[in-house]
């Protein structure tokens, strides 16, 4: 979790000097659903992201370096400065592709899981979306076909209230994700995302019987996006929370304390893990300098597979 | 040789494919029923419904579902029953499959081919005959075949299958039951490698789908007056053979583009362009080009027939053309 808060912070830094460049959007606080999920997977299990990536990837197992050099559009980055922040790749790691269209990248999961049921594989496919993208017509109708087929998919929501500038009251009136999936009998379930225990023992158990082959699961992940919609949002629409309120709220500050609690994390290894993720990120921060930008020809060469 | 139709030829290729390679599936709204045509007729009962995949009508669900099980190592073979309702799947097919090997700096491939069919001719109205083609050239990552005849249609969705790319093969459904001779095998045909038709000396006429066989008769009925015209079928518009043209314009100096699509912003745009980039100084008159009214396809049965360009309009076009020349402009 700290290094996807420490990348996600300099990433920011780095969008307003112009080093990081075009749309990006950033997942500080909701560090606790890319860590609880992904920790979990294997390399070879599939997962798909959206816009806010960036934590998936690293989570996933995507090199801060790599995915620093894409962010900057440079030859060394996950896909060779082609994609940039909304559209990472790592197939190594089962990162399948972050998709900028909202929802877009749902039936892709899916297409995933019924390839790894029909090859005979025990992958997992995994999806993550954001609230917003629930009242898109595709995700209901990949939710329809996943159940249908009974496909080894688990469905992620992060809900952090918010889609794009507008709260969720004002797109729709299904308070919860998890309650818009009742009538396909999608075993589902609603937790604490800013608690990383909570996320990684409910995806533990779908993880589990998603690895048996069954599903759909669909886990709708409370959280908060504490940056706005996108790098350079005025937020008008919300008052930002309180600092004490945050620090309630904070998935590391939660996970520190209840490991301070419970005996098992002193306050010395939570710096020293915070001071670790931070060098890592400087270093990926001159890697991702030190590369240069890819060549023109690029565009080109790459547009068909032979 | 043997006696076969488009659709035969369709459904031959479909199952010798699943038959050499399990990684081969079909999905699509009935197509374990065959479909309305029946292209996929019998392939659920040799292959099994698990590889043979009937959906519900969610046309972008199970574009995605293609694109995902083709970057997972399937090779879905998805069909779209009319392209006028590629519509509602044209994110999948643009944002995700179109750009998936590129955005990923080559990391992923998008081995689907996606089969539909347009067309008027049927009395469908405006929703179910379309002819949409030019919008998929619009977009690089995809390719695009339209088969005119039942050995090309077997030849390049054999290419389709086996290509990395996500290709989109265009069908035509008038083009389904005519009946015709062909090899007991018909071979797998490049992409980018036009046909030529029949051959002539006065006109060169590049026609797509069933124009085709509009253009063969036009130029049947033009030979009485001593005009001979030369018939090319590009069969792929991504990647276009364009140097097939150039070489036939060398021959004719006077060229007719003609499709079933509306005209404006149609595919024969982008032929006249290339070809006037390339080969300016070969031609004797200006290009003309045959298509479709500015207009939906309307319904009633007299309107339907005076607003589908065929052979009368091809054959008019050639006269005019072969009217106009270089001297007389000056």
């Amino acid at each position: 979790m700290w290094r996807i808060r420490a990348f996600e912070e300099r990433v920011g830094e780095l969008t307003r000097a112009d080093e990081v460049h075009g749309l990006v959007h950033l997942s500080v606080g909701q560090e606790g659903v890319a860590a609880g999920v992904c920790g979990q997977l294997r390399p070879d299990d599939v997962v798909y992201s959206g816009h806010r990536a960036h934590g998936h990837a690293i989570a996933k197992g995507a090199s801060l370096e790599r995915v620093m050099a894409e962010l900057m559009g440079r030859t060394d980055g996950l896909c060779r400065g082609l994609g940039g922040s909304m559209h990472l790749v790592d197939v190594e790691h089962g990162l399948y592709g972050a998709t900028g269209v909202v929802a877009g990248n749902v039936p892709l999961a899916l297409g995933s899981a019924l390839a790894h049921r029909l090859l005979g594989g025990d992958q997992v496919a995994v999806v993550f979306f954001g609230d917003g993208a629930v009242q898109g017509g595709i995700f209901v109708e990949s939710v329809n076909l996943a159940t249908l087929w009974r496909l080894p998919v688990i469905l992620v929501c992060e809900n952090n209230g918010f889609a794009e500038f507008t709260p969720r009251s004002a797109h729709t009136n299904v308070e919860r994700v998890s309650d818009v999936v009742a009538p396909y009998g999608v075993e589902r379930e609603t937790v604490d995302g800013n608690d990383v225990v909570a996320v990684r023992t409910t995806f533990a158990r779908f993880l589990a019987g998603a690895r048996g082959g069954a599903g759909p699961m669909l886990l709708e992940c409370l959280t908060h996006r504490v940056r706005g919609h996108y790098e350079g949002d005025p937020e008008r629409y919300r008052e930002a929370l309180a600092a004490e309120e945050w620090q309630g709220l904070d998935p590391i500050l939660r996970l520190q304390r209840s490991g301070a609690a419970e005996g098992w994390l002193d306050d010395d290894t939570s710096s020293r893990l915070e001071q670790d993720a931070r060098e890592q990120v400087e270093e990926a921060v001159r890697f991702a300098r030190e590369s240069p930008f890819p060549p023109v020809s690029l565009t080109a060469e790459l547009v068909y597979a032979s | 040789m043997t006696e076969t139709t488009y659709l035969q030829a369709i459904t031959m290729t479909l199952s010798e494919a699943m038959r050499a390679d399990q990684r081969v599936l079909v999905l699509g709204e009935d197509v374990a029923e065959g479909g309305p045509w029946g292209a996929t007729a019998g392939l659920a009962e040799e292959f099994g419904a698990e590889r043979v995949r009937n959906t519900p009508i969610s046309e972008a669900a199970i574009c995605g579902i293609a694109i995902g099980a083709a970057q997972s190592g399937l090779r879905p073979v998805l069909e779209i029953m009319f392209v006028d309702f590629l519509t509602l799947a044209l994110d999948q097919l643009v944002n995700q499959a179109a750009k998936g090997h590129f955005m990923s700096g080559g990391q992923l491939q998008v081995p689907l081919v996606l089969r539909t069919q347009g067309g008027a001719g049927q009395r469908g109205g405006a929703q179910h005959s379309q002819s949409l083609e030019a919008w998929l050239t619009h977009v690089p990552g995809l390719k695009v075949a339209m088969p005119s005849t039942a050995a090309d249609a077997a030849g390049l969705l054999a290419t389709a299958i086996a290509d990395p790319n996500p290709v989109v093969f265009v069908e035509n459904k008038t083009l389904y039951f005519r009946r015709e001779e062909v090899t007991e095998q018909p071979p797998a045909l490049p992409f980018g490698c036009a046909r030529l038709v029949r051959r002539g000396r006065d006109a060169t006429v590049v026609a797509l789908s069933r124009l085709v066989s509009e253009s063969v008769a036009a130029a049947n009925e033009l030979a009485g007056e001593g005009i001979e015209v030369e018939v090319i079928d590009p069969r792929t518009l991504v990647p276009l053979d364009l140097d097939a043209i150039v070489e036939s314009l060398r021959r004719t100096h006077r060229l007719v583009v003609a499709h079933e699509a509306v005209q404006h912003g149609g595919f024969g745009a982008e032929i006249v362009a290339q070809v006037q980039a390339a080969a300016f100084d070969e031609l004797d008159a200006p290009i003309a080009r045959v298509g479709a009214p500015f207009a939906p396809v309307p319904f009633s049965p007299p309107l339907e027939d005076a607003y589908l360009p065929g052979r009368a309009e091809v054959a008019a076009a050639v006269r005019a053309t072969l009217q106009r020349s270089r001297l007389d402009d000056r």
